[in-house]
């Protein structure tokens, strides 16, 4: 079964938020809500400092909180590549999945759902990449099956460091971000 | 330095969380006290208690079941997808302490029912003579009220400790990432229960032990509250952020003002005084001891909000 990934290049990012835009145009991303975001990041000592800046999403985990905690089964694993989903007709809107998520990557939609970033499941099922990969100028992003050792996720993921967001909640993230 | 900037902004979620209002601190302080009332009332069941008319495990069910609707509704009020909430009730999640929530609400009901009829109130059964009947047949099976005094006992303990449970649950949340909340919010609901059973209470000699059982509950819930905080400030560094919600921030001043001094100290001083015959039986100490369990709910979901893991990730320089 496939597993789909997604790798993004911090090295390459300029945090345009074409991405972001992108997102909210192709789910229709209610108004004053985001399903990804620019994160920059500044560590170090003046004058030593180093900046990452990168594109964060729901993390699509392999470990997911979110699943464990809901009460009606509405969030789930989907079947296809391991997307991390909600099913609106069987949320509460209870919230618990965002009580446990520790990226705080979902949230309320304004019909009382809970929702959250789907990795654009609807074009991955016809082979296309998500919104946002697609839509990167720098070509920062990228998307993939980490099962298939071919794959250029899989590949990068071989030959370059990488890190991703908080490894130590053990929620196994599936989204890898190249230094 | 470490410096962290995001664009993102969404309603309930940033700057922190606030997806849970005051209806989620009511609905846990309400399943504290029904809880802490079930444990009370299936104990006097189990002691013979149910001997004495003026017992108040009469009393308690009819109160539990007003109390614990009040609860959940409140708890309908938090949901965002009200029309959907009947999904609770076709799916048990095992991994979900809000699935066990919604079924154990659900085997509370019958409980409180049936020890509402063990002994129902003189004027129901005077409009209601085959009610009575019931009534008087119930209350003579005593294999059956032993069972019902141990049920309501069990029940009572899973509820109380589900409480806490629901929020220990979520690690992404240090201040309620602890495995000894529910311990805390089991001993918070058995003084607020024994707290308002001593005040609906008739029987002095009734009112007497439970003024004494309840401080049993409150130097507990004190020590609890201190084994924490050693437990937080003694683990990792977002367990110690959590802590410093109660010691040196947002929630410091209410917690210590309210929770321990006004919640916990003042009455447990009162009580001491008044089981010693020293002053008399007061009213005062019980309503302190339930004001300060329902602020107690209030600052730990409000302080779980606040609390998070460190987002700072960015180590690969």
């Amino acid at each position: 079964m496939a597993r789909y990934a997604m790798v993004i290049d911090t090295t390459k990012c300029v945090g345009c938020m074409d991405c972001v835009v992108a997102c909210k145009t192709e789910n229709n991303v209610p108004e004053g809500f985001n399903r990804d975001w620019i994160a920059y990041e500044t560590i170090g000592k003046f004058p030593i400092l180093h900046m990452e800046i990168r594109s964060e999403r729901c993390n699509h985990c392999d470990n997911p909180p979110c699943v464990y905690t809901c009460p009606t089964g509405a969030s789930h694993i989907s079947e296809i590549g391991g997307i991390v989903l909600v099913d609106y007709d069987k949320c509460i809107g209870c919230k618990a999945c965002i009580a446990a998520c520790p990226y705080d990557a979902r949230f309320i939609h304004p019909d009382g759902y809970a929702t959250k970033c789907t990795f654009c499941e609807h074009r991955v099922v016809e082979g296309l990449d998500p919104a946002c990969v697609a839509t990167c100028p720098t070509h920062c992003m990228y998307f993939g099956d980490l099962e298939d050792p071919n794959s250029e996720v899989s590949k990068l993921l071989q030959s370059r460091k990488y890190h991703v967001l908080q490894p130590e909640t053990g929620t196994k993230p599936q989204i890898f971000y190249l230094i | 330095m470490n410096e962290l900037v995001i664009t993102r902004h969404n309603e309930m979620i940033d700057p922190h969380l606030s997806i849970w209002g005051w209806e989620i601190p009511v609905y846990l302080f309400l399943g504290g006290l029904v809880a802490g009332m079930m444990i009370i009332s299936g104990y006097f069941i189990l002691t013979g208690r149910t001997k004495n008319t003026l017992c108040s495990c009469f009393r308690i069910p009819v109160i539990g079941i007003v109390a614990i609707s009040l609860g959940m509704f409140a708890l309908f009020l938090d949901l965002e997808h009200k029309l959907y909430v009947w999904n609770l009730y076709i799916n048990f999640k095992w991994q979900s302490p809000m699935s066990w929530g919604a079924w154990i609400l659900i085997f509370i009901y019958p409980i409180l029912i049936l020890g509402i009829l063990i002994r129902i109130p003189d004027e129901i059964g005077q409009r209601f003579p085959k009610l009575l009947d019931l009534s008087n047949k119930l209350r003579n099976k005593q294999q059956f009220v032993k069972l019902l005094g141990a049920l309501s006992m069990i029940f009572g303990g899973l509820l109380g400790a589900y409480t806490a449970v629901l929020l220990s649950a979520f690690s992404a949340r240090p201040a309620w990432n602890s495995p000894m909340l529910w311990t805390l919010f089991l001993a918070s609901g058995l003084s607020s229960a024994a707290a308002l059973v001593h005040l609906i209470g008739k029987d002095p000699a009734e009112r007497h032990m439970l003024a004494k059982a309840d401080n049993g509950f409150l130097i507990a819930e004190l020590i609890i509250i201190i084994l924490m905080i050693i437990g937080f400030v003694s683990s990792s560094k977002v367990h110690i952020d959590a802590a410093r919600l109660i010691l040196s921030g947002p929630f410091t001043a209410v917690f210590w003002v309210f929770v321990v001094f006004i919640g916990i100290i003042i009455p447990f001083i009162i009580q001491i005084l008044s089981v010693n015959n020293k002053i008399p039986h007061t009213n005062v100490a019980p309503i302190l001891v339930m004001i300060g369990g329902l602020i107690l709910r209030f600052i730990v979901v409000y302080a779980g909000q606040y609390s998070h893991w460190s987002r700072n990730v960015f180590t690969g320089y």
